[in-house]
C-alpha cells in the first residue's frame, strides 16, 4: 500500500517526510565533534528525558527488588548477621556451617526424592492427556477447563484440603475408601515413608493442568502436512503418534522437564503447610531449611549461603541438562 | 522462544482454525469414518471426562459440601451429603469469627496493587525496550532477561532484607502492601511478554505520530496503549492469578494478621479454627477465582498455553 509506493518511487524522495534516526542524534552532524553540553542539549531535544522517564518504573522496581537483592545475597552469604547487630565479614564460614549441618543431607535427600517422584508421577500424565485431548472435537474445551481447574485453586487452600483428605483416622476421606475395600487405615502424612509420596500426589493434582494446557497448545501448532504425509505413507494412528506427534513435542517436553526439575527442587509451600517438615524430618526440604535458618534461627548469613549453594546447583544442573539434551536432539 | 510470540497472530490463527472445521489432527477424517476408531475415541472421551470430573472437580465439590456441613459430619462421614442438614450459618460464621472477610479484602487489595504496578512496569518498560529503543535499551533488556534465569530462591532472603530497609530511602516496607506490590512488579516475564508484543506492532504508526509532533508520552498513551489490549489482558490475568496464589512472600512480609491475604490467614488459623469454619473459609477463597475462570476460560487457557511454558 502506501509504504510500498514509497519504496518503489524511491528517487523523488525529496517530498517524502524525512525519517529521523531513531535515537536522539540529530541528522547531518555525524562528522563534527560536539561538546558534552551540546550533546546533552540534543539528547534532551530528541526526547531523551521522556524516554528515561518511561524506563523509570522498570529501573526502580528491578533495581530495588531484582538486581540489588541478587548482589546483596553475594554480600550476605559472606557475613554473619542477624539483622540486629552490626554484620561482620566471616569469609566462607557460613558455607562451612551449612555443609556441616547433618540436616542438610536429609533435606537434600528429601528434595531429590520429591523431584524424582514428581517426575515419575506427574510428568507423563499431562503429555498423555494432551495427546488424547487434541483428538477431541466437541469435548476439547470442556476437558481443558476441567484439567485446568485445580490450577486456579490457591496452593494453600489446595494443600489444606488434601490435608483433610489424608486425615489418619479410619473415617478420613481416603481411609474410609480403604476401609470399605477391607484395608487398614493409613497414616498418610504420619508414616515416614508415605509422607513425601502423599505430598507429591497433592502437588501433581494441583499443577498437572498447567503442563497439559501447554502441551495442548504445542500440539495444536504441529503442522498438519506432517500427519497428511505420514498417513499417505500408510502410518497408523499409533505410528503417527510415535513418529510425528512425540518428536514434534520434543522441544517442549525437554523444556518442561527442566522447568519442573528446577521448580520441585525449590518446593516449599506443600511440605511446609502439609507436615511442617515432619514426621522425623522426612519432609524437610532445602528451601524449608533456608526458611528455618533465617526466620527461626535468625541466621541470615547461613540462610543466604544455602540458597546460593542451591542456586549454583540448579545452574549446574540446567547447564548439564541443556548440554546433554542438545547432543541427544542433534543425533 | 516460540512461546513468547505476540498475541494477535496467535489469536488470528485460532480464529481461522475455528472457522476451518475440517482442520485435521493426528486422527484424520478418513480414520474417523472407521468404526473401531470411532468407538475407541468415544470410549476414551468418556473415560477422560469421567476421570477428570472425579479427580479435578470432585475435591472442589467435596469442599463445597464440607463448607456447609458440621465439623462432625466432615470428620465422621466424609462421603455423606449433609446427614445433619445444610449449615448455611458456616459462611457468615467464617466471615466474622475467623475473619475471612478481612482476609478477602486484603487479598483483593494485594491483587489490585500487584495488577496496577505489574502493568505499569511491564507496559512502560516494554515500550522503552521495544519501541523507543535508546542506546541503553539493550543493556536494560539484557539485565531484565538475566533475572529470568536466576532461580527465585537466590534472592528470597536478600529481598526480605531489602524490604526491611530499602537502600537509600531507609524505609521499612514490612507490614505494608508495598512489600508485596513492588517486588511482584519486577517480573522479567511480564516485561518480555509486553516487549515481544510491542515489537510486533507496525513501526510506521509510531514514526508517523512522532513526525506529527507527538511526544514520548503521547505516543504511549494514545497509540500504544489502545493497540495493546490483548497483551494487557494476558498480563492482567497472569499477575492477578499469581498474586491470589502467593503464599511464602506475604507470609514473610505481612506478619500482622490485619493485613494478611486469604492464603496466609487460612494457614495461620488452620490449626485452631473449627473444621467447618475452616472449610467455609477455604470455599470462600476458592469461589472468586473459580467463577472468574469459568467466565473467562478461553482467555485463561490461551494465556496459560502461550505463557505458561516459560513461567515454569
Amino acid at each position: 500500500m502506501r509504504e510500498n509506493t514509497l519504496t518503489v518511487t524511491a528517487p523523488p524522495a525529496a517530498d517524502a517526510p524525512p525519517t529521523p534516526p531513531r535515537d536522539a542524534e540529530p541528522p547531518g552532524r555525524g562528522g563534527r565533534r560536539r561538546s558534552p553540553a551540546a550533546a546533552l542539549l540534543s539528547w534532551v531535544r530528541g526526547g531523551g528525558v521522556g524516554t528515561l522517564v518511561m524506563f523509570l518504573p522498570l529501573l526502580l522496581t528491578f533495581g530495588y527488588f531484582a538486581w540489588w537483592p541478587i548482589a546483596k545475597s553475594l554480600i550476605l552469604a559472606f557475613q554473619r548477621t542477624d539483622l540486629i547487630t552490626e554484620p561482620t565479614w566471616v569469609g566462607l564460614s557460613n558455607f562451612e556451617r551449612v555443609l556441616a549441618d547433618p540436616l542438610l543431607w536429609t533435606a537434600l535427600g528429601n528434595t531429590a526424592w520429591f523431584a524424582v517422584l514428581a517426575l515419575v508421577i506427574g510428568f507423563p500424565l499431562p503429555v498423555l492427556m494432551a495427546v488424547v485431548m487434541a483428538e477431541l472435537r466437541r469435548t476439547r474445551q470442556i476437558t481443558s477447563v476441567l484439567a485446568y481447574l485445580p490450577v486456579i485453586i490457591p496452593p494453600v487452600v489446595s494443600v489444606l484440603l488434601w490435608k483433610q483428605f489424608y486425615e489418619p483416622s479410619d473415617t478420613g476421606l481416603f481411609n474410609s475408601v480403604l476401609t470399605r475395600l477391607g484395608i487398614e487405615p493409613v497414616g498418610w502424612l504420619q508414616e515416614p515413608a508415605l509422607a513425601i509420596p502423599s505430598i507429591v500426589v497433592q502437588s501433581t493434582w494441583a499443577s498437572a493442568g498447567t503442563a497439559t494446557i501447554i502441551y495442548l497448545a504445542a500440539l495444536m501448532s504441529i503442522r498438519t502436512e506432517l500427519y497428511d504425509a505420514a498417513e499417505v505413507d500408510g502410518a497408523s494412528i499409533l505410528q503417527r503418534t510415535w513418529h510425528v506427534t512425540l518428536p514434534q513435542l520434543r522441544g517442549v517436553i525437554l523444556l518442561m522437564l527442566l522447568l519442573q526439575l528446577i521448580g520441585t527442587m525449590q518446593v516449599f509451600t506443600e511440605p511446609f503447610v502439609m507436615t511442617g517438615g515432619g514426621p522425623e524430618n522426612r519432609t524437610v526440604t532445602l528451601l524449608m531449611l533456608v526458611y528455618n535458618y533465617a526466620f527461626l534461627s535468625g541466621d541470615f548469613g547461613k540462610a543466604t549461603a544455602l540458597s546460593l549453594l542451591l542456586a549454583v546447583g540448579l545452574g549446574l544442573l540446567s547447564a548439564v541438562y541443556l548440554r546433554l539434551t542438545r547432543k541427544w536432539s542433534e543425533s | 522462544m516460540t512461546t513468547l510470540t505476540p498475541v494477535p497472530p496467535r489469536a488470528r490463527r485460532s480464529a481461522t482454525r475455528a472457522a476451518d472445521s475440517e482442520e485435521r489432527s493426528n486422527v484424520s477424517t478418513l480414520d474417523r469414518s472407521r468404526r473401531t476408531v470411532r468407538v475407541t475415541t468415544r470410549v476414551l472421551t468418556v473415560l477422560l471426562v469421567v476421570a477428570l470430573c472425579v479427580v479435578a472437580l470432585g475435591p472442589l465439590l467435596w469442599l463445597f459440601k464440607a463448607a456447609l456441613s458440621t465439623s462432625q459430619d466432615i470428620l465422621r462421614e466424609p462421603f455423606a451429603w449433609w446427614p445433619s442438614g445444610i449449615q448455611w450459618q458456616n459462611l457468615p460464621d467464617a466471615w466474622s469469627q475467623i475473619h475471612v472477610g478481612q482476609y478477602l479484602l486484603n487479598t483483593v487489595w494485594v491483587a489490585a496493587g500487584c495488577w496496577f504496578f505489574g502493568l505499569l512496569v511491564a507496559l512502560t518498560g516494554g515500550y522503552g525496550i521495544a519501541v523507543l529503543r535508546p542506546r541503553y535499551a539493550r543493556v536494560v533488556n539484557g539485565a531484565v532477561l538475566a533475572t529470568l534465569f536466576i532461580p527465585g530462591v537466590v534472592s528470597l532472603i536478600s529481598l526480605y532484607v531489602t524490604v526491611l530497609d530499602v537502600p537509600l530511602l531507609g524505609v521499612n516496607l514490612v507490614n505494608t502492601f508495598w512489600a508485596v506490590w513492588l517486588p511482584s512488579a519486577a517480573s522479567a516475564f511480564n516485561v518480555l511478554l509486553v516487549a515481544r508484543f510491542f515489537a510486533g506492532l507496525p513501526r510506521d504508526v509510531f514514526e508517523a505520530a512522532r513526525i506529527d509532533g507527538a511526544g514520548v508520552f503521547r505516543v504511549f498513551w494514545s497509540i500504544v496503549l489502545p493497540m495493546s489490549r490483548p497483551v494487557i489482558g494476558v498480563v492482567s490475568l497472569l499477575t492477578i492469578v499469581a498474586s491470589w496464589k502467593e503464599f511464602l512472600w506475604p507470609l514473610l512480609v505481612l506478619p500482622s494478621p490485619d493485613l494478611q491475604p486469604l492464603s496466609v490467614g487460612l494457614y495461620r488459623v488452620s490449626d485452631t479454627a473449627p473444621t467447618n469454619l475452616l472449610m467455609a473459609g477455604m470455599f470462600i477463597s476458592v469461589v472468586i477465582p473459580v467463577v472468574l475462570f469459568l467466565v473467562f476460560q478461553r482467555q485463561f487457557l490461551r494465556s496459560a498455553g502461550q505463557a505458561g511454558a516459560v513461567k515454569g
